[in-house]
């Protein structure tokens, strides 16, 4: 009964976080401002809502395979992210070519 | 309660699926049509989870939204690259970013009334059906007989082995059907597109990162189809996909299309396959397996059958080979 009780209440505030992802993707202005909103939002709105599964988990392989979609999840998002944010730079100043490693990861 | 929860769950996923399939005709963009194609993927293969059929859910997901939405986007890139924003040809020009196309509506209404009319018609027919039990009686009857414990797996490659043969063929003939596209100078070259990733970026690391786990759960997917959903399409698109990101991050290049051993690749799932049901032929029956040896023959079929999937699928999605000064250099193609 409390598992369940926690798992509403984390997957609900995950819920939000995806809300306010999502309005972020359709109100912000340019192609940068919303890979934020989809990123950092989504994200830690998954992490929410994993949280929350978790306590619906019945052993320790179930677990460990949702912290493993989460892993694949944030490396994923985050690798796109970084290649559509590229592509969007390199598009808005197609003379300058790729920008200069800014940020070598 | 419960049943009130799931009901509700199955009214909404319709909705998603008719409001995802709706969206896909009537968006003007190219591109994004095909975004809400891959996303009707998704709902669908939520939709067969919910009628319990996981492993066609697990096909749905990996090659009807994910490959075929791959494939779907490889070609509004190559169209937009071929034609001008208007849609004239002008491959000659000089290179500008590529401009996702866009479908006139005197295109879009008749595929979208099309649609509709094939949906309403194929919810008529199964209405009218009479429910029957279907075939899972026998098939349970004779899962022991199969070998394996997985009935899904038993009916594709032991009971109707026959249809995954024709499939298997059916893939190998659509990749010699694209190379065939190729033009007669770019025969001996690599397929696709020069991959531009930068050699220590963040593709290039990602291209490090997850191939140990995407073949883990291949070869796992392959491995407990026997006994649970998986199988051999599931595992195979699993491995396609890890290539696929090998050969995008740069980490390796795309085989030559003359290289021998990528065509043995390629032929050895349906050659074993059919070896296997001539041998069966001499003995008696086309494709039956002997209950004696049928566990490790229906396995050596899977493995053979899952290398020829990845590795045709994976060709399939890189295109025919094409010469690298074809093709303009936008500065999109770096990341």
């Amino acid at each position: 009964m409390l598992a369940d009780t926690i798992t509403v209440v984390f997957s609900a505030a995950g819920l939000l976080f995806f809300f306010a992802g999502t309005a972020g993707i359709i109100r912000f202005p340019d192609t940068l401002s919303r890979l934020h909103a989809l990123t950092k939002a989504d994200n830690v709105g998954l992490g929410l809502l994993i949280v929350g599964l978790a306590f619906q988990a019945p052993d320790w392989q179930s677990l460990g395979k949702l912290a493993l979609i989460w892993v694949l999840a944030l490396l994923a998002a985050g690798t796109t992210a970084q290649l559509v944010a590229r592509s969007a730079l390199s598009r808005r100043a197609p003379q300058a070519g790729p920008p200069a490693p800014l940020d070598e990861p | 309660m419960t049943e009130l929860a799931s009901n509700g769950f199955d009214l909404v996923l319709a909705a998603l699926i008719l409001g995802a399939a709706v969206f896909a005709m009537s968006v003007r963009d190219l591109f994004g049509a095909v975004v809400f194609f891959i996303v009707y993927g998704v709902f669908v293969a939520l939709a067969w989870l919910r009628l319990g059929a996981i492993d066609v859910a697990l096909a749905e997901a990996a090659l009807g939204a994910g490959l075929t939405g791959m494939l779907m986007i490889g070609a509004v890139a190559r169209l937009a690259r071929n034609t001008g924003p208007h849609g004239e040809d002008d491959s000659e020009e000089e290179a500008q970013p590529p401009v996702p196309s866009a479908t006139p509506l005197a295109m879009r209404i008749p595929a979208m009334l099309a649609a509709a009319g094939v949906s309403v018609a194929l919810g008529w027919a199964f209405l009218a059906l009479t429910p029957a039990a279907g075939l899972r009686g026998p098939v349970a009857d004779n899962l022991g007989a199969s070998g394996v414990a997985n009935p899904v797996t038993a009916v594709l490659l032991n009971f109707r082995g026959w249809d995954t043969l024709l499939e298997s063929v059916v893939l190998l003939a659509a990749l010699v059907g694209l190379w065939s596209l190729a033009r007669d100078q770019d025969w001996g070259l690599r397929p696709g597109l020069r991959q531009h990733a930068r050699a220590n970026g963040v593709l290039a690391t990602f291209g490090r990162l997850l191939p140990p786990f995407g073949l883990l759960l291949g070869i796992y997917l392959v491995w407990v189809g026997s006994y649970q959903p998986g199988g051999a399409f599931q595992g195979g698109t699993v491995l396609a996909a890890v290539w696929l990101l090998v050969m995008m991050a740069g980490l390796m290049p795309p085989p030559l299309v003359t290289s021998l051993r990528i065509r043995a690749v390629l032929v050895a799932g349906p050659l074993i396959f059919l070896a296997i049901g001539l041998i069966g032929a001499l003995a008696g029956t086309f494709l039956g397996l002997p209950p004696a040896i049928a566990k490790p023959v229906t396995l050596l079929i899977e493995i053979a059958l899952t290398l020829s999937i990845a590795a045709t699928l994976a060709l399939l999605v890189l295109g025919p080979p094409q010469s690298p000064l074809q093709l303009p250099s936008t500065p999109a193609a770096a990341s």
